[in-house]
């Protein structure tokens, strides 16, 4: 038998390729090249094919249901994100700060395990109009809120964005917490630092590359909320609860490709330049 | 911290954790509610009566009636149950056979362009579903992939973010070690099977949990590709249950619940190891 002969550098690349082949192939098959060529069609007509440059994009910019979804999912983030950053901090800190808080932190992270699917009954009963947050408003002798139904079911779908990603979120600055090396809060003991000096001077500052990153990890979740919002409220939820994520889906089933093309197109290079943030940010972490 | 503030801040840590926990405990008093008991309670909000809908903390006439209805008389559910254990277990054996190398060749091969690859599918892993889901359909409808099953299951076995995550697992490991491996004359596919996989489980069991409670989950690909309802996961199915049927319902989520909620308990761990590595750095 003629044994195959290869330079050793050869031989490992070889190797290498083999090892990474069959996910790359599949990565490209079923993600990046469709995603190149919804590239494309975004710039044609999705009936006949024909070429009609930036007509999708300017047809999507103008659509009123567009402008809604945009303007909601934007809201959402805005309000969402700074909430969950600095109501995490303040748990992480915390529970960084007492010993044995090992069950706690479990706590808070289950939901991130909870399917939604399986929590959808108990939000229904929660949220609804004679339902049990109601119950307990009107016990505390304060208005009931007509969650599903008006400007409060946008507060309702933060309320499930931080009940989910809360304990998600408090792991990640937990992370960076520990990162931090004991000495530097040993010093500032000793300087006589209180624990507000010293959050401000030594926790903070170590923590702004993780602040970073996890916000960025944050927005990019944020996109996943679509999951209780549709369970709870189906395709057409209140008005103020109506995302990009239901205007997307409601395009595909109303076989509207001229426009989702586009959509999917301009969503993605927002992505792009979030994730130029975060690469910037694990730049500088080094 | 003085001893009051601590054990304030205890009590308020311990306060919200329970407020957060509620919702899991409401599920499992549910399923083991009658629905005779259920209807009781919240009754008001079939009825948008003017009263309130009402609850207790336990079920006041413990039954596993509904949960019995639901495991012996109800053939669709098994149907669904099961249909969600093939899309996870596909999933989940695809990416241990596909992603796993890969993350290895990552982590410890010098393959060129390996930064601007990373780059991509970090890029890829962070896409909205909603950004996918056109560019997906059009590949399984060429494929003629669906309405399968194969139609959840090949795109979820080719997410990014587990050869992302497991390649930070896998750069962990000495590079000393493999090099002396090497001198002493063992393969690449040796020093994978018999160094990286052993010192990489961790990380493996890591991935593998958010995969599985990821793809258990799943909501949106099924909704998308799959048309017949004989083929539909549990997760598209729950949604469907009106109040009149609260009490199969509540049952129905439970015995979705337990599976994601048992990994959860005793993998906790491995879990929270494994988010605390997807923030940090390269």
């Amino acid at each position: 038998m003629r044994k195959i002969c290869l330079s050793p550098k050869a031989r490992q690349a070889s190797i290498s390729w083999a090892f990474l082949l069959p996910n790359l192939i599949g990565v490209l098959c079923f993600t990046l090249l469709p995603m190149i060529r919804v590239l494309v069609s975004s710039l044609q007509s999705a009936v006949g094919g024909k070429w009609v440059g930036l007509r999708n994009y300017v047809n999507v910019w103008s659509n009123s249901a567009f402008q809604l979804a945009l303007s909601n999912t934007v809201r959402f983030v805005v309000v969402c994100i700074p909430i969950l950053l600095v109501l995490s901090l303040a748990i992480a800190v915390a529970l960084h700060s007492l010993a044995r808080t090992e069950y706690l932190t479990s706590a808070y992270l289950m939901p991130m395990a909870i399917p939604a699917a399986s929590v959808v009954l108990v939000w229904k009963a929660l949220f609804h109009e004679n339902g049990l947050i109601n119950a307990l408003l009107t016990d505390l002798g304060l208005e009931s809120v007509n969650w599903m139904n008006s400007g409060a079911a946008f507060w309702m779908l933060v309320i499930s964005y931080l009940w989910k990603n809360l304990g998600y979120t408090m792991i990640l600055w937990m992370a960076g917490l520990g990162a931090i090396p004991r000495n530097v809060y040993e010093a500032a003991q000793v300087d006589g630092a209180t624990g507000w000096q010293t959050f401000r001077y030594v926790t903070a500052p170590n923590l702004r590359p993780t602040a970073y990153t996890i916000t960025v990890l944050s927005l990019l979740n944020a996109f996943k909320v679509f999951r209780e919002a549709w369970l709870v409220a189906g395709d057409y939820p209140h008005e103020s609860m109506y995302l990009l994520q239901h205007l997307y889906n409601n395009w595909f089933r109303e076989l509207d490709f001229d426009k989702i093309s586009a959509a999917s197109v301009m969503t993605s290079a927002v992505v792009f330049v979030l994730i130029g943030f975060l690469r910037r940010a694990w730049d500088q972490e080094v | 911290m003085g001893r009051v503030t601590r054990t304030l801040v205890y009590a308020l840590l311990v306060g919200m954790a329970a407020v957060i926990c509620f919702p899991v405990l409401f599920a499992v008093t549910g399923a083991l509610s009658s629905q005779w008991e259920l209807e009781e309670k919240l009754l008001p909000i079939f009825t948008y009566a003017e009263d309130m809908a009402d609850w207790t903390l336990l079920p006041l006439a413990p039954t596993l009636r509904s949960l019995v209805e639901v495991l012996l008389d109800s053939p669709g559910f098994f149907t669904m149950f099961w249909n969600s254990v093939k899309i996870s277990a596909g999933i989940l054996a695809g990416q241990l056979v596909v992603d796993v190398p890969a993350a290895w060749a990552l982590a410890k091969f010098p393959v060129r362009g390996k930064g601007k690859l990373l780059t991509l599918y970090i890029l890829l892993m962070l896409m909205p579903f909603q950004v996918l889901m056109y560019p997906q359909y059009l590949v399984l409808r060429d494929l003629e992939l669906l309405d399968t099953l194969g139609a959840v299951i090949l795109p979820g076995i080719f997410s990014t973010f587990p050869v992302f995550l497991l390649h930070r697992f896998f750069q962990a490991i000495p590079k000393e070690l493999l090099e002396a491996a090497r001198l002493d004359g063992a393969g690449e596919v040796r020093i994978f099977c018999q160094i990286g996989i052993p010192l990489g489980t961790p990380g493996i069991v890591a991935v593998m949990i958010l995969s599985f409670l990821d793809s258990w989950n799943m909501i949106e690909q099924p909704m998308t590709f799959l048309k017949s309802k004989e083929l539909w996961p549990l997760s598209l199915f729950l949604p469907s249950i009106g109040l009149e049927d609260v009490g199969m319902g509540f049952a129905a989520a439970l015995l979705m619940l337990i599976p994601a909620l048992l990994l959860f308990l005793f993998c906790q761990d491995d879990l929270k190891q494994g988010i605390a590595l997807s923030g940090g750095k390269d």
